[in-house]
């Protein structure tokens, strides 16, 4: 989008932040649509936190601009900047409350605006009540749980009703049961009233839950910027690949290229995979562990599956319902079977094993050239 | 053992009776002492916050200087000064010597460090990203500030108790720049002084009961305060 | 960087301005032409004369006496610098040199009394009823009996000096102990330590209750205590407050002061601590 003043949209360009000297952020481009939620995705230390920062209108960028609506942000106008910032709300790593009781601590961006008690009271009640902390209202924010806290914290931002909320990640702390219910409480909500949300994980698991766009930031970099869909089965590079839990990565060699298709030679010997690229050019196979059959060692006959290979069983994982089985085909593969058919298999450490895998459900990733 | 049981007998007396010297005295020493205590807060306070977050060229040397300020001899206070307000020294032409304003001078430039390192101290506790957070929420710089001088209170008010004993417990200073006169500069330091230099122990002691008394009032008054605003 | 360089400038006037404030508010700053600084000794405040003279006299005057109680060698310091208006001390000769300096006009004597030379009753060195001070010293000497000093450039202090000199010999290395406190403090270690002490009348009075040292030698005329009043010279120093130093000095040596000097102390000593001017001896003391 170039700048139409729709409410809500916020936009980096050319953006870069040095810090002592040295590059730790640049992004030539990155827009966040009206209503939309998008998720950043990044390592801790990815610059996800510095991005957040400069987008929240907390920290002037070394390079480039910030546009909200249109509009390229100030920086040096203090009133105006605050004006701007006062459009957003900000969600902070840890909940970072102050020693005040809940509801005061919900209310403090309403008081920071200026509005009368009486408002204030009457916007907060309802958001209390939302997050399920209304019974916690004169609580003090110390004596707390983390889960309590962050719903607090939540709480403060939302009763803003911001046109823009930025989440840093805001579930970092919480335990892992705390995090599933509140992320499913705070998902309802943001597709509920379409808040325009940036929304900063480092967990897979979070990222699909909320967000319906991902951009991956790499190294301060953005890596890959797409629909959950397509960062996750069609990553752009090996990192971001790796970063979406893509644990089979052989790097080959086009070899034959037709109808769509795609001849790898590799380590592990020839392999098919749908996509395109010249003759020779240097590529990677990319393919999901879910994607990857184990099949009893010998000639195959009973898979659909292009690929076949040959390999001996390196590693056994075991997690929750499924194991992890990592095999050695000359170049490591990365199975996840359930256990009834791990069990069917009779599989332990050293057992050769057959590998197969759809060539449609491998991706093919270009390498820059060596 | 017999002099502190006549002492505390002669304190109960004064107190009981009302005493009007002792109470003039009593109340002088409480008017400065929170008059210098009160300037140092409020002129101690911002520098403080300006040094807890700002980063600038000479900062370190502003809070080596503060932190130094903050053992400062009263002694050496009191000399500076009187040389200050001497007749004949650059001051001299305020006819500031041998008056109350120069006994709060002298306090206010013994408690102003402790204020100013105190409150550093207690603003740069408070976790640094909760700045952000404040701002995040849409805190302009004044609001941020008074946010967490209000997070930092119970530090704060530690200083303000911190520089009020301070001041009203030192004697040398104001025993030079003031001058100990009677109904005009004599607070319960110097008197005590005075009345151990003319050997009335039991005088003496009595002052000294009151001074603690007074003391322990302020700082209990005060303590109340931090303490009721104790939110974990 | 700008901003907070600013903010901190301004951090610094608002305390000067909150001193000025402070300052000019909060205690109603001394009035020019009203205030008369009185330097003196300590023995004339910590014998309470001074708290029924000076509030006389500022009824009688409107004027308002600062009075400092320093110590005669202080005292006389001040009046050489200009920083009092008016002196009350007893260090005749040390008054003279402060004279001749020109730093001091117009001495005149207001009232006198003496020192004695006090130690324990069992008076170990013998010194009782020795009509030379300066004798009773050496004896003390030569005994091997402790002696305590002031040791603070007091007029105290100072007279015990000349009396050394007048002895012939500097005070003894060992035996001897210096306070460097004021004159009931000294005595209390005297008394404490079993030593012998020159001390003024007043203050062995006010403190015989706890003291266990009794009067031993008195009477030489080098124990005349002379207190004289000094204006500072305004033709040295234009600021002081000449007019004010003129009369608090006429004051002291007029009728109705000496009535209240004649009178003080007999009430709670059975005996007067001071005499006034006319009871015979010159401002030299002798």
């Amino acid at each position: 989008m170039t700048g139409g003043a729709r409410a809500g949209s916020l936009e980096a360009r050319g953006l870069g932040v040095d810090f002592a000297g040295r590059s730790v952020l640049e992004i030539s481009r990155l827009a966040v649509e009206p209503g939309e939620i998008l998720t950043l995705m990044g390592h801790n230390g990815s610059g996800k936190t510095t991005l957040l920062r400069v987008l929240g209108l907390l920290q002037p960028p070394t390079r480039g601009e910030v546009r909200l609506d249109g509009e390229a942000v100030p920086w040096g106008r203090r009133r105006r900047l605050l004006a701007l910032r006062r459009r957003m709300a900000a969600v902070m790593q840890q909940p970072l409350l102050c020693r005040m009781s809940v509801a005061r601590n919900v209310a403090l961006g309403l008081r920071f605006r200026g509005l009368p008690a009486r408002e204030v009271e009457a916007r907060v009640a309802p958001w209390l009540e939302r997050l399920g902390i209304a019974a916690l209202r004169d609580r003090p924010a110390g004596a707390l749980s983390g889960g309590e806290a962050q719903r607090v914290s939540l709480a403060r931002a939302l009763v803003l009703e911001p046109e823009l909320l930025l989440l840093d990640e805001p579930f970092a702390a919480l335990d892992a049961p705390t995090r599933r219910e509140l992320l499913a409480d705070l998902g309802e909500i943001l597709r509920g009233a379409r808040v325009t949300t940036l929304f900063a994980t480092h967990d897979r698991g979070e990222a699909l839950a909320l967000g319906e766009r991902i951009a991956v930031l790499i190294g301060g970099r953005l890596a890959q910027v797409g629909p959950a869909e397509e960062i996750f089965v069609r990553p752009a590079s090996e990192e971001v690949a790796r970063f979406v839990g893509v644990e089979t990565l052989v790097p080959g060699r086009a070899a034959a290229v037709g109808d769509g298709m795609v001849q790898v030679d590799c380590r592990a010997g020839r392999v098919e995979v749908v996509g395109s690229c010249p003759v020779g050019a240097p590529v990677v196979v990319s393919v999901r562990p879910e994607e990857v059959t184990l099949l009893p060692p010998g000639p195959a006959a009973q898979s659909s599956a292009r690929n076949h290979l040959a390999g001996r069983v390196s590693k056994i994982t075991p997690s929750d319902a499924t194991l992890r089985v990592e095999v050695d085909c000359g170049t490591p593969f990365v199975a996840v079977v359930t256990r009834p058919s791990f069990r069917e298999l009779g599989l332990e450490v050293g057992s050769e094993v057959g590998v197969a895998f759809k060539a449609t459900a491998a991706h093919l990733i270009r390498r820059p050239g060596d | 053992m017999d002099l502190i049981a006549r002492g505390v007998v002669e304190a109960l007396r004064l107190l009981a009776g009302l005493d009007a010297g002792v109470m003039e005295i009593l109340l002088l020493s409480l008017q400065l002492s929170g008059l210098a205590t009160l300037l140092a807060l409020v002129a101690g306070v911002p520098v403080g916050t300006a040094l807890a977050f700002h980063r600038f060229r000479g900062r370190g040397l502003v809070v080596a200087l503060v932190n130094t300020g903050m053992g400062l001899p009263p002694v050496v206070v009191g000399l500076f000064v009187s040389i200050l307000l001497w007749r004949s020294g650059p001051l001299g032409m305020l006819e500031m010597l041998y008056t109350p304003a120069a006994i709060v001078l002298a306090q206010l430039v013994i408690a102003y460090p402790v204020v100013v390192g105190l409150t550093m101290a207690a603003l740069q506790q408070i976790d640094p990203k909760l700045r952000d957070q404040l701002e995040g929420l849409g805190a302009s710089r004044a609001q941020l500030w008074a946010t967490l001088l209000f997070e930092a209170r119970l530090p704060v008010i530690a200083a303000v108790i911190a520089a009020f004993g301070a001041v009203i417990s030192e004697v040398g200073a104001v025993m030079m720049v003031g001058g100990n006169i009677l109904g005009y500069t004599r607070v319960l330091t110097t008197a005590t002084v005075l009345e151990t230099r003319k050997g009335n122990f039991d005088v003496a002691i009595a002052l000294s009961l009151i001074l603690l008394g007074l003391s322990f009032a302020v700082t209990w008054v005060l303590t109340h305060v931090q303490q009721r605003g104790v939110v974990r | 960087m700008h901003r907070v360089r600013v903010g901190i400038v301004a951090g610094l006037a608002l305390g000067v301005v909150a001193a000025a404030i402070g300052v000019g508010a909060g205690c109603g700053g001394s009035e020019p032409g009203r205030d008369l600084i009185l330097a003196t000794t300590t023995s004339t405040q910590d014998s309470g004369l001074l708290d029924v003279l000076v509030p006389l006299f500022e009824e009688r005057s409107g004027l308002r006496v600062k009075t400092l109680a320093v110590g005669t060698g202080e005292a006389l310091a001040m009046g050489s610098r200009g920083e009092a208006d008016v002196l009350l001390t007893h260090a005749p000769d040390l008054e003279q040199a402060l004279l001749d300096s020109g730093a001091a006009t117009n001495r005149r004597l207001v009232m006198h009394n003496d020192f004695v030379i006090a130690g324990p009753a069992g008076d170990p060195a013998g010194v009782r009823g020795t009509p030379r001070a300066a004798d009773a010293l050496l004896r003390i000497v030569a005994e091997g009996e402790t002696f305590v000093s002031r040791g603070d450039r007091s007029g105290t202090h100072h007279r015990e000096r000349s009396l050394w000199r007048e002895a012939g010999r500097e005070p003894p290395g060992e035996g001897y102990v210096e306070t460097g406190q004021g004159m009931a403090a000294t005595l209390l270690v005297a008394s404490a330590r079993g030593g012998y002490v020159l001390t003024d009348r007043g203050t062995h009075l006010a403190l015989r209750a706890r003291s266990e040292l009794v009067p031993l030698v008195e009477g030489d005329g080098l124990l005349l205590n002379v207190y004289s009043v000094l204006e500072v010279s305004p033709e040295r120093f234009p600021g002081v407050n000449h007019a004010g130093a003129r009369a608090f000095a006429d004051f002291l040596v007029g009728d109705e002061a000496q009535a209240v000097v004649t009178g003080f102390g007999v009430e709670r000593f059975g005996q007067p601590l001071f005499f006034p001017r006319a009871a015979g001896a010159d401002a030299e003391g002798r």
